[in-house]
């Protein structure tokens, strides 16, 4: 057998996003060996394409704003179906989070007396968002890298090697997660440039591998976005949990084709855009769902004096949550009233001076400018649904991360429960921080108490990883990997996107069933150096596991919930809120079981009025609930 | 309405290689990457070719279209003429891995030789007050998505492999810069610009600002504004006589 390049840490985490660069920085912290593992190069990880901001309950803006409220917002925005010990820590940890962020040396934009400013965003109750113009992500990306250089110049100048402690494989993409009997022994990969392989002997995985929008045709994502770290839990023992609910953010580019799903960011919404269609009319007005009815506006004048007096006007229905806009945006073209490309009308020109677009949105001007031929401080953009973040993920236990796997954590995008059926902008960045540091202390607590036990990785487990990474290159003229790729694309967002039937459920797992198995023919041309094709092969596979999940999980649920819309039956069902679909690996398949949610600590229910409660739960939750006044809180 | 495109595209690695020719059908609104893929999916599925976003925000698909440094995400094909043959080669200063993938990790091994930022040490996070006016200046350095263009450009090492060592280049000289302006920070970063990172090769050509796909005025906002800083601490030839040519409203506020 060729031999394999072998590194051992106490410690791996595969992701260089906001999730994995925090993770590793507080594994490293509590005085871990950590290595850092990504697909792409250092800083270039998905992180880097978030624009708007980052949710944190610091008050700066309005002083009103307290994490009770985050919390609030949160557990409405996942129709309840969050795991609310996650809502509950993500909505405490992350002023802290951001806060420390500048002792990274981030630069936020300011208020007036000098602290972070915040901005509003779609079902936050109050300016929430910190940010740096509409490139947050970069920030906190380039934040994060620049302060795990620091840690390593610390190595190097305590040990004379900066790597000593802390070290970032780039370009290594990660096939397999190894095992000792039932936990955690490392993991298995080859780097991208030569096709070498590698190992890593490690006693706790840290899955930071962000989403899976790659298996849609239509996305904002990226290429690295094909749910590596979802399928490779699985594949290891793990549970992926609530994975039908897909986000379809409600405005990305629609033309030219080929930017067709470009992330146009919710900050021009925000910022006072306004969506219509066709004939020219705010059509957001028609649709405020029973449950949000109170919280914004029924005129166009409320709406319009909510920018500069939210005390006293309800907000902009362009704001609710982002599936309401979506569906909202999908109903229109249906019904014939959309743009000339097929999405509807997204303006700020008509709203804000050049200038103050020009300030608050330079990347969008030059996004549109560039990619468009659209100057968006002139006219109207042309928007429509994207596919856009993945609510669900691994299955880990809120306070640590840790999955089912002994060893495994989660954290991230890759993870799973944080944001119920449907995610709050501006809750993601933060989410990585939270959560991403949790899953750090948790994977060197798991480390620090098994001792001298150290699983490790056998010949005969490399033998196989090595086998299955090489299969395309045996198969003779089998099938292009791109051709699968694209038909796979094809399906899920025909049938699997953000309306769904039973048939087409159904069509689409027959689909799935069929790209199973010619993606086992699939056969790659050249040699292993730097070879796309032969990467793309190994991704399939992922992709298809996890298009797998979701497209079952999604035929299960038989309400509409968040990132989960079934036209055959509309509407929230309080009995499916106490469901999760957890999905694991059967045979060559994957099964899909049901699971109650655990119900929410008392002190957090009181945080909601009955009646609001009643909108989501059932006769019976309702009756054991504690007696309480009507009047809401807002503490 | 498609055309057909002719591609003259750089194939081979380290060992050498030449330019290879395709035709391969552009569609309305196509950038180069979408090209690039396009022949990827079609013709030859192990082109290398580095990229994530596709939406000029990460800075991975870095290389030369028609000898011009270019983000292949960001660059339209109806800026070339149907009969025109596009030649694309991966970034010149770096050394090739394998057709347009280059090993940038000179940039890497760079970012860590700057100090990193040094808050004051009694200040408590939360505590941190800055004003928009005196973030302003470091905030646009760092709009920088480390496309490596700049530093490509320049031509202290786009030609001369021996300045590598002493030489940062654009990209690390700006860091510099914006932490030296960053209004937190207790480090003086000047005598190490130009003893460290070189400061005094660069003679504000702005070749760096040119091609920069995020518009930062890296020469005049960032470099120059080190230089004068500098020349009060060291003399420097370059700047010194350039600086009795300045017009006085190219004073920094
Ligand atoms: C255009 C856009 C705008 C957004 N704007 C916002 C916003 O304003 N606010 C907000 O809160 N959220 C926003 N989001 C969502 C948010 O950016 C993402 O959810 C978040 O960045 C995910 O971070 P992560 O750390 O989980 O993963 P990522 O940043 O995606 O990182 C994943 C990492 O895993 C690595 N990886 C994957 N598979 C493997 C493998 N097999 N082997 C090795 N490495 C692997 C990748 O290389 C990468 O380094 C936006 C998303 C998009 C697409
Ligand atoms: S201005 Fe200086 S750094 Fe920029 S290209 Fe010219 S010499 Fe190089
Ligand atoms: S300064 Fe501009 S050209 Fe240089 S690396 Fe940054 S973004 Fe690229
Ligand atoms: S692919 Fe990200 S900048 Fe071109």
């Amino acid at each position: 057998m060729a031999e394999v390049e072998r590194h051992s840490y106490d410690v791996i985490v595969i992701g260089a996003g906001g999730a994995g660069l925090r993770a590793a920085i507080e594994a490293r912290s509590q005085g871990m060996r950590t290595a850092i593992i990504c697909k792409s190069l250092f800083g270039k990880a998905h992180t880097v394409m978030a624009e708007g901001g980052i949710a944190a309950a610091m008050g700066n803006v309005n002083s009103k704003d307290n994490w009770q409220v985050h919390f609030r917002d949160t557990m409405r925005g996942g129709k309840f179906m969050n795991s609310w010990r996650m809502a509950e820590l993500h909505a405490m940890e992350a002023p802290q989070r951001v806060w420390e962020l500048e002792t990274y040396g981030a630069l936020f934009d300011r208020t007036k007396d000098g602290r972070i400013s915040q901005r509003n965003f779609g079902g936050h109750e109050y300016p929430r968002l910190a940010h740096v113009g509409d490139r947050t992500g970069l920030e906190l990306i380039r934040t994060l890298q620049q302060k795990i250089v620091s840690l390593q110049q610390e190595d190097e100048r305590e040990s004379g090697d900066a790597e000593s402690r802390l070290k970032v494989f780039a370009e290594l993409t990660i096939t397999k997660l190894t095992m000792d009997g039932e936990r955690i022994s490392g993991a298995f990969g080859y780097w991208r440039e030569s096709g070498r392989f590698v190992v890593f002997d490690a006693p706790a995985v840290i899955i930071a591998t962000g989403g899976i929008g790659k298996s849609f045709k239509v996305t904002s994502n990226s290429w690295e976005y094909t749910g590596d770290g979802h399928a490779l839990a699985m594949r290891a023992g793990a549970t992926l949990v609530n994975m039908e609910f897909v986000q379809f953010h409600p405005t990305g580019m629609v033309w030219p084709p080929s930017v067709k799903g470009i992330l146009v960011t919710e900050s021009v919404r925000g910022d006072g855009g306004v969506l219509t269609n066709s004939e020219g009319k705010r059509f957001m007005f028609n649709y405020v769902p029973e449950v949000f009815r109170g919280q914004y506006a029924d005129t166009e004048a409320e709406a319009d004096r909510w920018y500069t007096d939210p005390e006293n006007n309800k907000r902009p229905p362009e704001l609710l949550p982002r599936d309401e806009v979506a569906r909202a945006i999908n109903s229109e073209v249906k019904a014939g009233r959309g743009s000339p490309h097929g999405g509807v009308f997204l303006d700020v020109s008509s709203r804000l001076p050049k200038a103050e677009i020009m300030k608050r949105l330079p990347s969008m001007y030059h996004q549109f400018k560039e990619l468009a031929d659209v100057d968006i401080t002139a006219q109207p953009m042309e928007v429509g649904p994207t596919c856009h973040y993945v609510m669900g993920g691994v299955e880990v236990e809120p306070d640590t991360g840790a999955a089912k796997v002994p060893g495994l954590f989660a954290a991230g995008e890759a993870s799973g429960g944080m944001h119920g059926s449907n995610r709050l902008g501006g809750n993601s960045l933060s989410d990585l921080l939270v959560f991403g540091r949790r899953a750090g202390a948790g994977a060197a607590e798991y480390v620090g108490a098994i001792g001298a036990t150290r699983p490790v990785v056998t010949e005969a487990e490399i033998e196989v990883a090595s086998a299955e990474a090489l299969a395309p290159f045996r198969a003779e003229g089998g099938e292009n990997p791109y051709t699968l790729h694209t038909e796979l694309q094809q399906s899920m967002n025909d049938l699997v996107g953000i309306i769904r039937r039973e048939d087409e459920l159904e069509a689409a797992l027959a689909k799935l069933e069929v790209l199973k198995e010619r993606s086992k023919a699939v056969s790659v041309e050249g040699h292993r150096q730097f070879n796309p094709g032969w990467h793309l092969a190994l991704d399939l596979n992922n992709m298809i596991t996890v298009s797998e999940c979701i497209a079952r999980a999604a035929l299960i649920r038989q309400e509409s919930r968040g990132g989960h819309t079934r036209d055959d039956h509309p509407g929230m069902n309080p009995e499916w809120r106490q469901v999760n679909l957890i999905c694991s690996i059967d045979g060559e398949g994957v099964a899909v079981n049901k699971q109650a949610l655990s119900s929410m600590r008392p002190d957090l229910l009181a945080l909601f009025d009955r009646y609001e409660l009643s909108k989501y739960m059932t006769e019976a939750e309702l009756a054991d609930l504690p007696v309480q006044d009507s009047t809401k809180g807002d503490s | 309405m498609g055309h057909n495109a002719k591609l003259r595209v750089w194939r081979g690695d380290a060992s050498g290689g030449d330019l290879k020719d395709y035709t391969v059908e552009v569609n309305e609104g196509e950038v180069v990457l979408d090209v690039i893929h396009r022949l990827q999916a079609t013709q030859t599925p192990d082109l290398a070719v580095r990229w994530n976003c596709k939406a000029g925000k990460c800075g991975s698909c870095s290389a030369e279209v028609n000898g011009r440094p270019r983000l292949m995400c960001m660059c339209q094909m109806n800026n070339f003429a149907e009969d025109e043959v596009i030649t694309i080669t991966p970034m010149r200063a770096f050394p090739v891995i394998r057709d347009l993938v280059t090993d940038v990790s000179y940039n890497y091994e760079k970012a860590r030789k700057v100090p990193s930022f040094a808050p004051p040490k009694d200040l408590a996070p939360g505590d941190y007050r800055m004003q928009q006016v005196d973030v302003e200046r470091s905030q646009e350095f760092r709009k920088c998505i480390e496309c490596f263009l700049c530093n490509n450009t320049c031509h202290v090492i786009r030609d001369h492999e021996e300045n590598k060592e002493n030489f940062s280049g654009p990209r690390f000289l700006m860091r510099i810069a914006e932490l030296d302006m960053h209004p937190l920070d207790t480090l003086d970063r000047k005598k190490m610009a130009q003893e460290e990172h070189g400061l005094g090769y660069c003679n504000i050509t702005k070749c760096c600002s040119e091609v920069c796909p995020e518009h930062i005025h890296i020469t005049d906002n960032a470099l120059i504004p080190m230089k004068e800083r500098v020349a009060d601490v060291k003399y420097d030839p370059f700047f010194a006589i350039w600086s009795l040519f300045r017009k006085p409203d190219n004073a920094k506020s």
